[in-house]
């Protein structure tokens, strides 16, 4: 059952980026590029999808279980370290660079665009890099 | 700054949005998880035998809207202007980026100022203040 709500809020999910215009990484950039002719769409994006996360998180948050009786398994985690702050930059220097985030990367290469599957490539060796260095340094002795 | 009227879609970006919300939503209150793409693609790389099933089902979702979208309607444009050289180096810093940061746009964006996280707070201007800055020295400098 978890798998046809995860294959449904997939395709929501493709659906909402395909809708927005955020399947376009030239609009994506549109929106990045605040020197130049800013299009603020995508900030209506996030408005519209925090609208109605806001609500939905409320309800989960006071759940132990879901409503199909699963785990509620939301994060944990608060704290504010180097680990986010750096991370989070180097996706954001990768983002501006090509106007792609993991979710339309993934649009692209649906759409059959031979470009969406070369940065889905890459985007993958990226996070398997991430997973070696991971585990390299969690082998060394403390 | 010059707001490009042309190119606004507003109606479009709040009803696409409200779709990606919907989207993390059922994924939440059914499923008890975070609709965060990185994080569901990056769990496939270590996986465990129970959970490669729908990390894979979201996966194929989220590929399969466009074909679907296409059945139905005209696909609107995708124009990616980077060539393969900037596209690999972005890929690359998006995959490790997003691992260490643990999360993108909609695992910290989406779903973390929904659920009104400050860690997620700090990660949304983190990675949209590198973007400006990145397009910034890309197109102006």
């Amino acid at each position: 059952m978890n798998i046809i709500f995860s294959l449904l809020a997939g395709f929501l999910f493709g659906m909402g980026l395909i809708v927005s215009g955020m399947s376009d990484p030239a609009k994506v950039l549109g929106f990045l590029d605040l020197a130049g002719k800013w299009d603020p769409s995508l900030a209506l994006v996030m408005a519209g999808a925090i609208a109605v996360g806001v609500g939905a998180f409320a309800i989960a948050r006071r759940r132990q279980v879901t409503w199909l009786g699963f785990p509620m398994l939301l994060p944990v985690a608060r704290h504010i370290d180097s680990r986010l702050v750096i991370g989070s930059a180097l996706f954001g220097v990768g983002w501006g660079l090509a106007g792609i985030c993991p979710g339309p990367a993934l649009v692209l290469v649906g759409a059959g665009l031979p470009k969406g599957v070369v940065f889905v490539a890459a985007m993958l060796a990226g996070m398997g890099v991430f997973e070696v260095i991971e585990r390299l340094a969690n082998r060394k002795p403390h | 700054m010059i707001v490009d009227l042309n190119a606004f879609t507003p109606l479009s970006a709040l009803a696409g949005g409200a779709l990606i919300g919907l989207a993390a939503a059922i994924f939440a209150l059914f499923n008890g998880r975070i609709a965060g793409i990185s994080s569901i693609l990056g769990g496939l790389l270590r996986p465990k035998p129970d959970d490669i099933g729908w990390r894979l089902a979201f996966v194929a979702g989220l590929v399969m809207a466009p074909i679907v979208y296409s059945v139905v309607a005209a696909l609107p444009s995708s124009r990616i202007e980077a060539g393969d050289a900037v596209l690999i180096g972005a890929g690359l810093l998006v995959g490790v980026g997003t691992r260490y940061g643990a999360g993108c746009t909609s695992g910290h964006g989406v779903c973390g100022l929904s659920r009104l996280s400050a860690r997620s707070l700090v990660a949304t201007v983190v990675f949209m203040a590198a973007g400006f800055a990145t397009v910034f020295f890309t197109r102006h400098i």
